[in-house]
């Protein structure tokens, strides 16, 4: 291992901007005549728009124009879209699927959906003008509840009776009886899965500009995935053809799946710039940020699972109603199906499995993907009921999932449902996580609590995700409507460094520096010496972008197929160079050789005489530039196990976590500083959800967390340090043996922090956010 | 429209600014100094932090008025030339930003900390830091170069 | 934020002046709720009379058995302060657990009084301790101070200019914090003091007030163990998404026997 290759802990290149504040994200970026949009959002979750009255905002004083749905619709700008069709049971080939504007049109459905937009000369103009759009309401009956949205008498949407956009199943649902008529015991719990926003901690924001010169648009955004950005706004909404549209994503302020999406006043911006004449910014205030940046998970579900008398699985039913908000985010259909119920699996034999969802319209904000998207709740419902049985049965816990994983030789292994797993050893990570864990001791440790006057849990948490997102075939054949393969494009200069641009864009994932660092490998280039480049319409070459955990592993990937291309042409050049053979040419290490001999040319050497072609093989093109498209085939499948050992004070039911332990399999590691990082934050977010998150919308479909001071987000003296460790089974399928690293500590946690606090407290289940007041009421019931 | 001057990061500021201008929306928009960031309206998230005379504070939760006269620092000051401040080397050493988003702030925040605590423990550094929320690194690795940040300015 | 007419006044009659003079003036003090709530556009004054430049408003004085403390001395003063922790530890102690650090560094006395909020911090502190509260035009002891939900005694355009702070024999300050805003889910103030036992609760109702169920059982025994038997009702205490009524209840009565746990 090289100072700077594959495996090696390197400094990020990254930090040198951010730690000396000179950062680029989008607000940061000022354009000469900018103006400011400020949109008029719905007070009501559930209302007819009787009239709207623009005049008295659009004279007062900056107000430059006052655009409703009417005018969007006038030019024909097409609905917001969702790209992922899901069949229902009995033949039903398509989810229901209402139309969503970007500003609405005769109606809203949820508090904060768009209304209007005013533009203006400065932010405080464009805010007050907002405020003087008068807006006549037809206030309608919210329908809010996830798990009773179906049986509501309120129908929110025309095309989707009984408020349901699709009800779909997986699995063999015989099969599946026929394994509970055979169990000698049934496990069965009800969860709910709380509902979460995001807040990545940069808000969204986006600037707009039409150069009526070139009859280009421009559009900075905080995008997770320009390149999606571009083509959705340009084929779906219409705003302006593909290559006329350039999108930047400069740096990114954290996302969590937040950024994916294409929403609203992406498209309104984009729109109204070239109809006002000068560039629109906005930025959106935290406040904004909660009611309308996509919310994530909000299942209500039912778990069955049958075991035999040595408590081996031999079934799991389940049955989830998943709230997808008043409309469907870009994403928003396969979050609680395919990425969700294809996961129940988790990392054992159970033969039968049927699961089916119901996916329901409510008056709240739109839920798509999140940090884990489905692959948390899946692990949340699975964890909690194995721990469940375990309990019941009176089996250790760690002892009961041992005796049902899948052993390492029987991979590949095809689940019942859907995913064919690659690579793993459970049983490894478990032994190690219970050793690092000291579970050894935890009993001696427990009696030190009780003598304490506080009670101590611990609680086991296997879960497995499918991240590389994903083989374009399959995804297609499920019902996405995109390919997800990811590009890269290498270019040597003719002076001997590299510029590396791939599809992908980092949020906090540090790309710059684990790119960098697997071009260094596989070019023997020098990492100062090379430049990653993303976030550019204009300058990478098309990709999907960043989420689900797919950057290393599908773009890491595509990085080295065209790295692969560089040498193969490498040798060429090289060859003819030093008068030799094609195939006697070996290169390592940066360096081209002549087999067995010492005659050598370094790759900048070659790349030097690729631009400056005068001795050159006769017939092959100039330069030393090679692009690859990588199409995974198949996801890849970390897995780990993660153990929580909590203390609860039973007098307030305040909970310490007192020890967290992570051990993950993630294949091969770039950068193993970066990928604790990665695990770190995971675990954060997983804890918040576990304790401390919850969105909440009152009867009336008002968002009651709709701030800092109601919606608790982790903080540094909520959380503990945490030990991490790794196990290693590179993944076979990809060049790299990566498998994905960025959500599996969102996946992880919530389970192992629920099943530690309820063994603590001696209860069978308490609903997230465990907070100190449900915690409390648990000991009382225990009592 | 008042004319309000300052000191940010050792040089004279002036400019003349609506009344309502917040001290954050100063140093952003007046002055350009875009380091130091703006992530909530409730005065929680602390990615808007600087020094005002030595003190850390929330430059979206004060006026720019207020600061008339006064020394202002923000990330864009700390560095010597290319060299940084122990506490952003600190927070570069030990992987102690992701995103980058609410790392200004953080640092403003890690510095006032230790200075009024130099010899602060990992509860202490956690309570201490509960006026910074970070989303990226579940603050594993800030606690951890805060406390070398903190020997580094103290040795 | 709307607009408004901004004052600097460099003296209290100054400020008293341009106060008087404003068709909806207020004080800015520390400017942590003020300006908070302006930014959301839930107050918009005509004019903001800062009270950042008066001196005579800053400052922390140890005399006659109490500690005065100008209004305009922020939390991380009081905290700080050698004298504050020698004379009433527990208050500054409380001063060490308001907001955060940088709501500490502006945040200031008068100000978090002058607001009332339910969940705040100082309201106990006054009660509990037999403060004195000195205005421009005034003095008002603590027990009249707090009147109901975000209401003092304060008369409009009236400062407060110090808060004296008796020094008790024994006392401690114990909070529950609120997980997202760092208020006081409940905090109970325990002293001990030359008038006897006086104990104040904040955030479990409308405002601060003084439990004298508590009061009357650690009056005859100061041991924790006095309030085992002691029941606090649940009816008429706060419930909300945060906690409800009777959680609140309980966490009065821990809170308090962890404060007089606290006083050793």
């Amino acid at each position: 291992m090289s100072e700077t290759g594959i495996g090696a802990a390197v400094k990020r290149t990254e930090d040198q901007r951010f730690l000396t504040g000179a950062g680029n994200f989008v607000d940061d970026i000022n354009l000469r005549g900018q103006s400011y949009a400020s949109f008029v959002r719905s007070p009501h979750a559930h209302a007819k728009i009787k009239g709207i009255n623009t005049s008295a905002a659009a004279a007062m004083p900056g107000v430059l124009a006052v655009l409703t749905g009417e005018e969007l619709v006038a030019d024909g700008i097409g609905p917001l879209i969702c790209g992922w069709n899901i069949a229902g049971k009995h033949g039903v080939e398509a989810h229901n699927s209402p139309p969503h504007h970007a500003l609405a049109v005769g109606k809203v459905n949820y508090v904060g959906d768009h209304v209007a937009v005013v533009i203006a000369d400065t932010k405080a103009e464009a805010d007050d003008g907002a405020e003087a759009v008068e807006v006549d309401y037809e206030v309608l009956t919210a329908v809010v509840d996830t798990a009773t949205a179906q049986d509501n008498t309120i129908q929110i949407h025309d095309e989707a009776p009984a408020n349901l956009c699709y009800d779909w199943e997986i699995g063999d649902a015989e099969a599946t009886d026929a394994a509970f008529a055979d169990a000698a015991h049934v496990t069965t719990i009800e969860v709910i899965n709380n509902r979460l926003i995001p807040n990545a901690v940069e808000p969204r924001a986006c600037l707009a500009e039409f150069n009526k010169g070139t009859g280009d648009w421009t559009l900075y955004v905080t995008s997770q995935n320009p390149h999606l950005h571009r083509l959705v706004i340009s084929a779906f909404n219409q705003v302006a053809p593909e290559h006329k549209l350039r999108v930047i994503a400069p740096d990114v302020g954290g996302g969590f799946g937040s950024k994916i999406f294409i929403y609203a006043e992406e498209v309104v911006c984009t729109w109204a710039t070239r109809k006002i004449g000068r560039p629109i910014k906005w930025t959106a205030q935290r406040s904004e940020s909660f009611l309308s940046d996509a919310h994530g998970r909000d299942h209500v579900s039912k778990a069955e699972l049958a075991l035999d008398a040595d408590g081996k699985f031999l079934g799991l039913r389940v049955n989830t109603k998943a709230n997808l908000g008043a409309y469907l985010s870009t994403f928003a259909t396969a979050v609680p199906t395919y990425l969700y119920a294809t996961l129940l699996a988790g990392n054992y034999t159970t033969p039968a499995i049927y699961c089916d969802v119901q996916g329901v319209f409510t008056n709240t904000a739109p839920v798509d993907a999140l940090r884990g998207a489905g692959r948390p709740e899946a692990t949340y419902l699975l964890e909690r009921a194995v721990e469940t049985a375990a309990r019941e049965l009176k089996i250790d816990p760690a002892e009961l999932r041992r005796r049902n994983y899948i052993q390492p030789d029987a991979f590949p292994y095809q689940t019942p449902v859907v995913h064919q797993y690659d690579i793993g050893d459970y049983g490894a990570s478990l032994d190690k996580a219970c050793e690092m864990a000291d579970v050894a001791g935890f009993d001696a440790r427990r009696k030190e609590s009780e003598a304490n006057g506080k009670r101590r849990g611990l609680g086991y948490s296997s879960y497995i995700e499918a991240c590389g997102i994903a083989p374009s075939a399959a995804v297609g054949a499920l019902g996405g409507g995109v390919g997800l393969y990811e590009s890269a494009d290498i270019r040597f200069n003719a002076t001997g460094n590299v510029t590396v641009m791939t599809g992908t864009h980092s949020q906090g994932q540090s790309h710059q520096t684990t790119f960098a660092q697997v071009v260094s490998e596989q070019l023997g280039v020098p990492m100062e010496n090379i430049e990653v480049v993303e976030g550019d319409t204009d300058k990478g070459p098309f990709g999907m972008g960043t989420y689900g955990s797919r950057s290393l592993v599908v773009g890491g990937s595509a990085i080295v197929k065209a790295a692969d291309k560089i040498v193969a042409k490498g040798k060429i050049i090289a060859a003819h160079s030093l008068e030799a053979a094609e195939e006697d040419i070996e290169f390592a290490d940066g360096i081209f050789t002549v087999k067995n001999t010492n005659k050598s040319l370094t790759i900048g050497e070659v790349a030097f005489t690729a631009y400056v072609p005068h001795n050159y093989p006769e017939g092959l093109e100039p330069g030393l530039h090679e692009q690859a498209f990588y199409d995974p085939v198949n996801f890849s499948f970390p897995a780990g196990v993660h153990i929580c050992e909590v203390e609860v004070d039973p007098a307030t039911g305040e909970t310490d976590i007192v020890r967290y332990t992570a051990v993950d399999d993630f294949g091969t590691i770039i950068n193993p500083m970066i990928v604790e990082g990665q695990i770190h934050g995971g675990i954060g977010q997983g804890v918040g959800q576990a304790m401390l998150e919850a969105a909440k919308y009152d009867e009336n479909g008002q968002l009651v967390t709709g701030s800092y001071m109601d919606y608790t987000m982790p903080r540094a003296d909520d959380l503990p340090s945490f030990d991490v460790g790794t196990t290693s089974t590179p993944s076979p399928l990809n060049p790299l043996g990566a498998k994905g690293c960025g959500e599996a500590g969102a996946i992880a946690a919530p389970p192992a922090v629920i099943n530690a606090i309820t063994d603590a407290c001696g209860v069978a289940h308490i609903e997230m956010p465990a907070t100190p007041e449900k915690v409390w009421q648990a000991c009382q019931a225990a009592e | 429209m008042p004319t309000i001057s300052m000191t940010v990061n050792g040089n004279a500021v002036s400019a003349d600014v609506d009344v309502r201008t917040l001290l954050v929306h100063f140093i952003r928009d007046n002055i350009g100094l875009t380091g130091t960031h703006v992530g909530c309206d409730t005065s929680q998230c602390g990615a808007c932090v600087v020094h005002v005379g030595g003190k850390s504070v929330k430059s979206c939760t004060m006026l720019a008025v207020q600061a008339e006269g006064a020394d202002v620092a923000t990330i864009e000051g700390l560095a010597s030339g290319d060299e940084m401040h122990p506490m952003q080397a600190a927070f570069k050493e030990h992987h102690g930003l992701q995103c980058g988003f609410c790392t200004p702030g953080m640092v403003m925040s890690a510095i006032d900390l230790v200075n009024n605590n130099p010899g602060a423990d990992e509860a202490t550094i956690r309570e201490q830091l509960d006026g910074n929320i970070c989303r990226c690194t579940g603050y594993h690795n800030i606690v951890k170069a805060i406390q070398d940040g903190a020997s580094r300015m103290g040795g | 934020m709307n607009s408004f007419e901004y004052h600097r006044p460099g003296s209290v009659t100054d400020a008293a002046a341009a106060i008087s003079g404003a068709d909806d003036g207020k004080f800015l003090a520390g400017g942590q709720t003020l300006l908070a709530v302006m930014k959301l556009g839930l107050a918009a004054p005509s004019d903001l009379v800062d009270l950042g430049g008066i001196a005579d408003l800053k400052g922390i004085q140890v005399k006659g058995g109490a500690v005065t403390i100008g209004a305009m001395t922020t939390h991380a003063e009081v905290n700080s302060s050698a004298d504050v922790q020698g004379a009433i530890p527990a208050l500054a102690s409380l001063a060490s657990v308001i907001g955060d650090r940088q709501v500490r560094n502006s945040g200031t006395l008068g100000g978090s009084l002058a607001n009332n909020d339910p969940a705040a911090d100082y309201p106990a502190a006054i009660l509990a301790l037999g403060a004195t509260i000195t205005t421009d035009k005034r003095q008002i002891a603590a027990d009249d101070f707090i009147v109901g939900l975000f209401e003092t005694a304060l008369e409009e355009g009236e400062m407060i200019t110090s808060v004296s702070f008796p020094q008790p024999s024994k006392a401690a300050y114990k909070k529950f914090k609120q997980p997202a805003s760092r208020f006081a889910l409940v905090g109970v103030f325990v002293a001990q003091t030359p008038d006897g036992v006086r104990v104040a609760v904040t955030g479990a109702s409308s405002h601060a007030h003084r439990a004298e169920v508590l009061e009357e059982a650690l009056g005859n025994d100061f041991s924790p163990s006095a309030l085992d038997s002691v029941t606090i009702p649940a009816d008429g205490l706060n419930s909300d998404i945060h906690a409800s009524a009777e959680y609140r209840a309980n966490l009065v009565k821990v809170m308090a026997i962890r404060a007089v746990e606290a006083c050793g």
